[in-house]
């Protein structure tokens, strides 16, 4: 095929991945999410409602901010920051959960559960549920409600139950499985609000949908801001949903490089990290055929990263289509590299990056090293998917900013005058 | 020619349903997982299920999942399933199949792992998170080393799915009783019948129920419209809490023999 399309990729499969991986008990449910959301897109009350919704509550348009200072001072190429911190609830994670949150109005389904590792989608869904009057259920490895207490209160706060999730390595991937887990057995009433662009048909085609207005608005407003298309768009990927609807945008315009960056942990070569694309390791986990941190068993690998919502050892499965087309590159970037890259955005632009975040934001300063003394006439946008307030702990830790231990009074949490 | 339709068919020509016991391999150990299943054909099973633990078992529940993790823990290998299936064949006139989630199949390779399972002597695989719709690689490989492939029908599944199951199974169709997980339950859902009779209404030859099956008389229910009754939960609960005897005691009480 000579004009390709990337855009128009309908699932159930993409090249060799995605499908439905699956127990029997869930095709009909999912079968009929696949209806009613091929219905709903199609339906321009459908649209209108979930557009009304994005601009009077979530706020979009998102912005795209320029980082001149933060550009500079890496000699970078231009940078253009796509906003989603902004958006309510403070990340990309909203524009699913309303979506899906209206779809499951439309099944009937009065009852929400979601997984969610750091808290970001869980936070989104609960806020979903309340917003629309469901109850809603959220799954959360035991490990992650320790580390996000947090979090975990301002779900209760929404109304939602959040469940600790005892087995196996208590973190994100458990409680993907808790809750299949529960929706087998309550598909009746229940919808899942799978929080990215993985598991089976028809959820990594539908969540692409519902932030595919990322990469549309990007588009219109580097158009605008510039005048041209950029050389690279770049985006984290953990399961993947903010980069595929930022890339969606840029997808069918060859001249726009397209980049991905994985959770590189503690590097690549200490075994600690989470890239999944980097391995290339074909399997079928959580529903899809994607890449997958296994072992020659089959067994899947932990992974880690200083980003919970990278933390994740597979990847949505078009992605993984896009690394084997060749269209997106994909590359690891360390625990240290992000971290550095959150720092500096800090200092030069006022802006508290989520630790995902600033995953892209090493890379794309990478990507300018790269290109060396052409990087200056260049462009990049950079898929600010996420605000950093809830890293703050995790950031003061690694920048060594809290009192020692021994002799810590309480920090104040008060507000000072 | 299916094991584990003629070790069906010999049930029913005796005048009962087939039993079908679960137990995971190397659970507890390797030793005691062998004396286990050994203890389970001999109080009354027909066709003994070995499971494979992994990582992300969705369709399971606490006790069996407690179970499979603990043996992953101390680095359980895939190769070591062989060699139980191997042992048990061996000393047993039971048909042994493995239940595996399709990670672990394809990461093998299928027909390499077909291969394997043959050599060992198991009649098949149950695959719970394979469907028909993706097991044309299985299928192939299952054929050419012919071998047993049982698939789940669900309640929920429409007359069409219904028979696309009971076409790619060999061996039987896996009627799930209930919509979940592996575990124990109070009692025998009343979709279990209605499973069985769209299953065999689509032309499946042996259907077994299981899910949830916990008491002797669960058996006796799901004996009167089923060709088999598979129990799981209850026997990795016994074997846990009194080695593989215990395995044995409660085979017998579930079977009446």
């Amino acid at each position: 095929m000579t004009a390709q399309s990337y855009r128009e990729a309908p699932g159930p499969y993409f090249g060799d991945f995605g499908g439905r991986w699956i127990p029997e008990s869930l095709v009909e449910a999912l079968d009929e999410l696949a209806e009613t959301f091929a219905k709903a897109k199609a339906d321009p009350d459908f649209v209108a409602e979930y557009q009304r919704l994005s601009r009077d509550y979530t706020g979009r348009p998102s912005l795209l901010t320029e980082a001149t200072r933060f550009a500079a001072e890496a000699g970078s190429a231009r940078i253009f920051l796509k906003r989603e911190d902004l958006n309510h609830t403070g990340s990309h994670k909203i524009n699913n959960a309303l979506g899906q949150a209206l779809i499951a109005q439309r099944l009937g389904k009065t009852r929400l559960i979601a997984e969610t590792g750091a808290g970001q989608h869980g936070v989104a869904t609960a806020t979903a549920a309340a917003l629309l009057g469901m109850e809603c259920v959220v799954y959360m490895g035991a490990e992650d409600t320790r580390r996000q207490a947090l979090n975990v209160a301002r779900m209760n706060l929404l109304g939602a139950e959040v469940v600790p999730v005892e087995h196996g390595s208590q973190t994100l991937s458990d409680a993907i499985n808790e809750a299949l887990r529960d929706w087998v057995a309550s598909v009746d009433t229940t919808h899942y609000v799978l929080g990215t662009v993985a598991g089976p048909h028809p959820f990594p085609e539908m969540v692409r949908w519902f932030h595919q207005v990322i990469g549309d608005e990007a588009r219109e407003q580097i158009l605008d801001a510039v005048g041209r298309l950029p050389e690279a768009v770049v985006a984290c990927v953990g399961g993947g949903s903010n980069a595929i609807g930022l890339f969606h945008g840029f997808l069918d315009d060859p001249g726009v490089g397209l980049y991905g960056y994985e959770a590189g942990g503690e590097g690549l070569e200490s075994g600690r990290h989470a890239a999944a694309i980097t391995l290339r390791r074909s399997g079928m986990l959580h529903g899809a055929r994607s890449f997958l941190m296994q072992d020659d068993d089959g067994q899947t690998i932990e992974s880690h990263s200083i980003s919970a919502g990278l933390d994740y050892p597979s990847v949505g499965p078009e992605h993984a289509h896009l690394a084997q087309a060749g269209r997106v590159t994909y590359e690891p970037v360390t625990d240290a590299e992000a971290m550095r890259a959150f720092e500096a955005l800090c200092r030069t632009e006022g802006i508290i990056p989520a630790i995902e975040s600033a995953h892209a934001l090493a890379g794309a300063v990478r990507l300018s090293a790269q290109w060396g003394e052409a990087a200056s006439d260049r462009v990049i946008v950079v898929s600010l998917s996420g605000r950093g307030d809830k890293d703050v702990g995790t950031a003061a830790k690694w920048f060594d900013l809290l009192p020692p231990d021994e002799d810590s009074q309480a920090p104040s949490t008060g507000v000072q005058a | 020619m299916s094991r584990t339709a003629a070790a069906i068919d010999r049930a029913t020509a005796a005048g009962r349903a087939a039993f079908i016991g679960y137990l995971p391999a190397g659970y507890p150990d390797k030793e005691q997982s062998i004396a286990a299943a050994v203890a389970l054909a001999e109080h009354g099973a027909d066709v003994i299920e070995i499971g494979i633990p992994y990582s992300d078992p969705v369709m399971d529940g606490p006790v069996i999942q407690q179970a499979t993790t603990e043996v992953l823990a101390r680095g359980f290998r895939i190769a070591e399933v062989f060699e139980i299936v191997q042992a048990v064949v061996e000393a047993t006139d039971a048909a042994v199949l493995v239940m595996t989630y399709y990670n672990i199949i394809d990461r093998m390779g299928p027909d390499e792992f077909a291969r394997r399972l043959a050599a060992a002597g198991g009649a098949g695989a149950i695959t719970p998170d394979l469907i028909p719709d993706e097991a044309a690689e299985w299928i192939a490989a299952a054929e050419a080393h012919d071998l047993d492939r049982v698939f789940l029908s669900a309640p929920t599944s429409s007359p069409e799915r219904v028979a696309m199951i009971a076409e790619a199974s060999r061996g039987f169709v896996y009627g799930v009783s209930l919509m979940g997980v592996t575990g124990t339950r109070d009692a025998v859902s009343d979709a279990a019948v209605q499973v069985v009779e769209a299953s065999k209404a689509a032309g499946a030859a042996r259907v077994c129920v299981g899910l949830g099956v916990s008491s002797r008389s669960h058996v006796e229910e799901i004996s009167r419209y089923a060709d088999g009754v598979i129990v799981g939960t209850v026997l990795v609960a016994a074997l846990r809490d009194g080695g593989p005897e215990a395995v044995g005691r409660t085979a017998a009480q579930l079977t009446g023999r």
